[in-house]
């Protein structure tokens, strides 16, 4: 037995160079217990398939990839989704999802993230849920009432304890917090009421510090205005879904599975990861829309959308303020959107256009650089 | 044709016409604000002056000495009295003002600075935008320049086109003479090329006046002349600065004269761009705001969008298209009528010389037209002088003739939204008015026959002709570059077909079995298999090639525990053996996926097509011989049914009002992430969701298996469990933005319910099956929904289509080169190798590069689930 494995394995050196990995893989993995001359037969035959089944040079592989993308755009659902029954959030599905994605915009409409805690942590439900309780972002409106003294100019801050012990805060931390992010000193703590005297001459600054004392955030992470506890589909245990996003500060905690924290928001993935994972997280969401939609659409095309919207090192939409608006080609943009704008920027700064791309060759009546148009015959001597 | 030279352009240059280049481009100074005399013929030196150009019949250039036709056009001039400022520039202007001395021209920075910065510039000859912005923000701030010493006032820029420095207005005069002092060297620091685009350019002295050609006057019915929007334009600009002159010469007081100057400004403003911020446009007489020069280019109308990147053809044709199984799925039927129309050319070679010869003599049909002599000069072919012709005619010459059978062309419907949406087919003339296309490439072109109107354009030249022959012919696109699965196949009827022809028991006798053989075109007649008789898989095995080998299970494939394979008894695994179907049923998953998919795949796409071909008539024809037709009387359900189904929703409304009363009462428990009556709301919609569907499987179960809905929509044909239900058990809940139906009146959605009622006919739940027809409300609420579904329809259309539009724009220029990588038009890298091992989408077997076992082919999810309300019958 121990022989057969050594010779397959100097049997498959040779594909390992040829075919990619997970072809190879695979085959080992299904080529198990055959004899070294039928895995050198499959063998060949996957490597002169694989070989036929190239991509042809000059294929005009981002149009074929738009298209895939777009073409079903016109089946797709605008409905935002609620699952049903449980708890769960609503999720913007189909098209405005994956405009939202394309677009890069700077906050999804549903900004979600998946938080999911290390092994010892993850079986145990209740642990989960107190997890899930300290990351929400509560501020002061759910702990207090509110009352202003405007004759004496005073604030009252009224703490309902219940809450605070739901919570799991204790009265003379919420003091200090609160003190602290106002940068006052409460005038005197009365059982749960605080009094804060501000000195403001005027009644709209005291309004104003109002305010500030409600937006007071007493604990949880900034921005996560919601944690729901769900049951890890494989049944392992559980994990945190919010409302609200993120990335930086939950990466800090302690008890995460670092690598499991997924948040659905693009432009925040690049912040705190860098462009490699952006470019990750726009295949893993628009191929999530596209999956749920019931879609087929092959990953490759999925995958060079992402790195047309990756490729210069810092993620930009499609359209006019990404992708299309910083082509080289003044016609191409010029026939894209912003029309003068485009033209009269070009004549102050002497551009030139090289006439490299689709649309300016078709815009002076000339071939494309793309399929056929990219082969020239030339003659010898 | 032959023999030409053909010239590319390499590049194209853009930047600000001088003053200088201006004049030497004029062919003549306007200076008459006015057009015509009385006796219509154009004013010399006035804005239709015969040196720039012809629009009317019979006049000569005085230019270049062409005639309408022949003369391009030429430009003139005006000399402006007084500079005015280029609105585009305006921006420019603004911050160069703000950047440079006052006094001295030079950029505000130290010497220093500006030396560091110079260093970098790139080879583009330009600063990186963000070191450039840099320069700018620094410089606007310095106040004494660095250079003279001079202190520096600050610039106002009053929207749109005022300037002030401090207090003092600066007239477009004073900001020519300081954009002058700015050195060349400054600038580059800037984002200006000083070669292509000096500042001071930028504040005209003397206007461009485009050719007539480009603004030509129409005549109206009423021999009325109408002059173009731009030449409007230009008499008054002509006309303010002719009253400017008189006035300046005339002495009149400054406040006078900064008057007119402003007007003129404001007229030379609104012919650039009529739709400046802050500028009210100059209107026509009849209010309607002038096109001007920005106007003409941009938007979806513009020069750009629709003349440039948009081109206009001939040899093409238009009408409705109608179906026809009995063509094959790469030819076109094409109305003699149009046939007639179109023409192909053919050169003359010593080989066709007398076959050409042939077409001309013609003078019936399949005729030449045209001749076109080698000099490129082309004549009509009449009984006059075909004689002549015939003796003329030489290799060289080339001939137009008719379009005909065999004939190359595309075929394409709007919108085209992936490449399949054109493809390449060959010519069928057939009588009738519409375009006669086979069945299986309606999905393509998401094409139906509800009055859908398809292009054809007729290909004329040889390269053209292999082109598209190699790359877009009908059967080369069989499989999708989107999903590596097939997206040409027959559907509907065929799949129906393919399960009526090769389910258990179906045989035929030796004289249908002919026919129906001889209708899918094969010659060869099997040897009966069941007696004397030929079983429906012994026929459907004639259009399989001989040495084709498959085994998967097929869409009635009941997920049983074990798998008996062949012997199944729902005859749902699909056995083939040296081209004889053994076991199994053929539908959906036979004729649109894996068998197709194989047979392209193995035996190419010539196999393929004949497959589609021949399966389509093969399975039509054994259709019309069993029979299959639906009626109202199919959707019945029996009494037992009917019984259960009501149990059913009695169920469903007792636990719905129970939760109602829970809510009410105070009892209900909140969910997570939930109000109280969101809550409730979920666990309605939940309860009646369920309803819905068991009602479904009750009416589902009830129906025989023979019933021929039930067969459409378990074979893949048409039509999902959903609409069966809806049918005949029952429609079930309404949903107005995803929740029950709750607009209306004040707490209440129709006026004879109680306020605040939350039942289930209350909000909209549909308990009637369209068999038994809906209540008074029920219909009302069915319609509500409806309505909204078609909205969406609407706007998703619009969106999706932006979205693509994008998409294609952001992507085009991206291409697979020669050395495996994927790059833009710069040549720099998108991806080192395309989709990270190479692989063609389109050669993939579905997601994978390579496939290594045999696996049931999944079919894309039931679309029909979510877009049940789109299949209205939309007329185009």
């Amino acid at each position: 037995m121990k022989v057969m494995i050594t010779t397959n394995a100097t049997l498959f050196k040779k594909y390992r160079d040829k075919l990619p990995e997970s072809i190879v893989e695979e085959l080992e993995e299904k080529t198990k217990g055959m004899n070294a001359k039928d895995i050198k037969r499959i063998a060949e035959q996957v490597l002169a398939e694989y070989i036929a089944n190239q991509i042809q040079p000059g294929e005009a592989v981002g149009t074929i990839a738009a298209q895939s993308i777009g073409e079903p755009g016109t089946q797709m659902t605008m409905r935002t989704f609620h699952y049903a029954g449980v708890a769960e959030l609503a999720v913007p599905q189909g098209l405005p999802r994956l405009i939202e994605i394309v677009d890069l915009r700077r906050k999804p409409s549903m900004p979600i993230m998946e938080i999911h805690l290390e092994p010892e942590l993850r079986a145990d439900k209740e642990r989960v849920i107190e997890f899930a309780e300290k990351i929400e972002d509560v501020s002061l409106t759910e702990f207090a009432t509110i009352e202003e003294n405007f004759e004496d100019k005073e604030i009252n801050v009224i703490l309902k304890e219940d809450v605070l012990v739901e919570h799991g805060i204790k009265l003379e931390d919420a003091v200090r917090k609160l003190e602290k992010e106002v940068r006052r000193k409460a005038k005197k703590v009365e059982g749960n009421t605080i009094i804060f005297k501000p000195g403001f001459a005027t009644l709209s600054s005291l309004r104003r510090f109002t305010e500030r004392i409600l937006e007071t955030r007493l604990c949880g992470i900034k921005d996560i205005k919601k944690a729901v506890v769900l049951q890890e589909p494989d049944g392992s245990g559980w994990f945190i879904k919010t409302d609200g996003t993120n990335l930086k500060d939950i990466l800090k905690l302690d008890g995460i599975d670092a690598s499991r924290v997924i948040s659905n928001d693009i432009r925040e993935i690049y912040e705190t990861l860098g462009v490699e994972a952006a470019r990750n997280a726009i295949i893993k969401e628009a191929k999530e829309v596209l999956d749920t939609q019931g879609l087929k659409v092959n990953p490759r095309h999925v995958m060079l959308v992402a790195d047309v919207m990756c490729y210069k090192g810092e993620p930009e939409p499609i359209g006019r303020q990404g992708i299309s608006g910083s082509k080289s080609s003044v016609l191409a943009r010029a026939a894209f959107e912003e029309t003068v704008k485009h033209l009269h920027t070009a004549s102050i700064r002497g551009h030139e256009d090289k006439l490299k791309g689709v649309t300016e060759n078709i815009i002076v009546g000339q071939p494309v650089p793309v399929g056929t148009g990219r082969v020239k015959l030339g003659m010898k001597g | 044709m032959k023999g030409e030279t053909t010239k590319k352009i390499d590049s194209i240059e853009f930047g600000i016409l001088d003053p200088d280049t201006i004049r030497k481009m004029s062919q003549i100074r306007v200076v008459i604000p006015d057009t015509y005399d009385e006796d219509g013929y154009p004013i010399e030196g006035g804005l239709m002056d015969l040196h720039m150009g012809v629009i009317d019949p019979g006049l000569r250039c005085k230019t270049c000495g062409g005639r309408m036709a022949t003369c391009p056009g030429h430009f003139g001039h005006i000399e402006l009295v007084r500079p005015v400022i280029h609105i585009g520039y305006i921006k420019m202007i603004y911050s160069l003002l703000k950047t440079t001395c006052r006094s001295c021209g030079r950029l505000l920075l130290p010497t220093d600075q500006i030396q560091t910065y110079k260093k970098l510039i790139t080879e583009s000859g330009e600063l990186p935008e963000e070191q450039e912005l840099d320069v700018i923000s620094q410089a606007k701030k310095v106040s004494k320049c660095p250079h003279c010493g001079k202190k520096q006032e600050k610039i106002k820029l009053i929207k749109p086109m005022t300037f002030y420095e401090g207090e003092r207005r600066l007239l477009p005069s004073d900001i020519r003479r300081r954009m002058e002092l700015i050195p060349d060297k400054d600038l580059r620091l800037l984002g200006i090329d000083p070669k292509k685009a000096r500042p001071e350019w930028a504040i005209l002295t003397v206007l461009p006046v485009p050719p007539v050609t480009a603004r030509p006057s129409i005549t109206l019915e009423t021999g009325e002349r109408s002059e173009d929007d731009l030449t409007h334009k230009l008499v008054d600009i002509l006309r303010i600065n002719q009253r400017l002159r008189d006035n300046i010469s005339a002495g009149a007081p400054q406040l006078i004269i900064e008057d007119l100057w402003d007007l003129l400004q404001y007229h030379v403003t609104t012919y650039f761009n009529n739709e400046v911020s802050g500028i009210p446009p100059a209107r026509h007489r009849s209010g309607r705001p002038l096109k001007t020069l920005a106007q003409r280019l941009k938007g979806k109308e513009g020069r750009f969008r629709y003349n440039l990147s948009g081109k206009r053809v001939n040899f093409s044709a238009r009408t409705v298209i109608s179906p026809d199984p009995n063509i094959s799925i790469n030819e076109v039927g094409v109305p003699r009528e149009i046939a007639e129309e179109l023409t192909v050319p053919e050169e003359i070679t010593e080989w066709n010389i007398n076959h050409a010869k042939d077409y001309i003599k013609r003078t019936e049909y399949p005729r030449a037209i045209y001749l076109i002599r080698p000099d490129g000069r082309r004549k009509k072919i009449t009984d006059m002088n075909r004689e002549e012709i015939l003796q003329e005619l030489a290799p060289g010459y080339v001939i137009e003739r008719q379009l005909k059978d065999d004939d190359i062309v595309l075929f394409n419907r709007q919108p085209s939204l992936h490449r399949v949406s054109m493809m390449c087919h060959l010519v069928k003339v057939l009588p009738g008015r519409t375009f006669r296309l086979h069945p299986a490439v309606c999905k393509p072109y998401n094409a139906d026959f509800d009055g859908d109107e398809m292009n054809m354009h007729v290909l004329q030249t040889e390269e053209a002709k292999a082109e598209a022959l190699t790359l877009m012919l009908v059967q080369n696109q069989i499989i999708s570059p989107r999903y590596g699965a097939p997206i040409i196949k027959g559907d509907e009827d065929i799949v129906s077909g393919g399960y009526l022809l090769t389910k258990k028991g179906t045989a035929f006798d030796k004289r249908i079995a002919e026919k129906i053989l001889i209708k899918a075109g094969i010659k060869k007649m099997p040897s009966p298999d069941i007696g004397n008789n030929y079983s429906g898989k012994l026929l459907f095995s004639m259009l399989l090639p001989s040495t084709l080998n498959l085994e998967y299970r097929s869409l009635l494939c009941r997920d049983c525990e074990k798998c008996v394979g062949s012997k199944c008894p729902y005859d749902a695994y699909v056995k083939i053996k040296r081209g004889k179907l053994v076991s199994g049923v053929i539908d959906k998953v036979s004729l649109q996926g894996i068998l197709l998919d194989t047979i392209f795949r193995q035996y190419g796409p010539e196999e393929a097509k004949e497959f589609l071909n021949k399966s389509t008539r093969l399975l039509l024809a054994s259709t019309m011989h069993q029979g299959f037709s639906v009626s109202v009387e199919d959707t019945r359900i029996s009494k037992e049914a009917q019984q259960e189904i009501k149990a059913i929703i009695a169920d469903a409304r007792q636990e719905v009002n129970r939760i109602i009363k829970d809510y009410n009462e105070g009892r209900l428990k909140k969910l997570p992430g939930k109000t109280l009556r969101e809550t409730m709301e979920d666990m309605i919609m939940a309860i009646l969701g369920k309803a819905r569907k068991d009602a479904g499987d009750v009416a589902a179960n009830y129906l025989s298996d023979y019933n021929p809905i039930i067969i459409m929509s378990r074979v893949g044909a048409r039509g999902s469990l959903l609409n069966v239900t809806q049918m005949s058990a029952m429609v079930g809940q309404q949903a107005v933005r995803g929740k029950r139906i709750m607009r209306g009146y004040r707490n209440k959605s129709l006026p004879y319910f109680k306020e605040g009622e939350m039942g289930i006919e209350a909000r909209g739940f549909v308990s009637s099956s369209f068999m038994e027809g809906l209540t008074p409300t029920e219909y009302f609420f069915h319609a509500m929904g409806g309505r909204e579904a078609l909205v969406d329809k609407g706007i998703r259309t619009a969106k999706s289509g932006y979205m693509q539009r994008r998409l294609v724009n952001a992507l085009q220029d991206i291409v697979a080169r020669k050395d495996g990588t994927v790059r833009d038009s710069d040549d720099v890298i998108v991806q080192y190798k395309y989709g990270e091992d190479g692989t063609d989408p389109m050669k993939c077997h579905g997601d994978y590069a390579v496939r290594l076992e045999t696996k049931t082919y999944v079919e894309e999810k039931d679309r029909d689930e979510i877009n049940i309300e789109d299949e209205g019958d939309d007329y185009d």
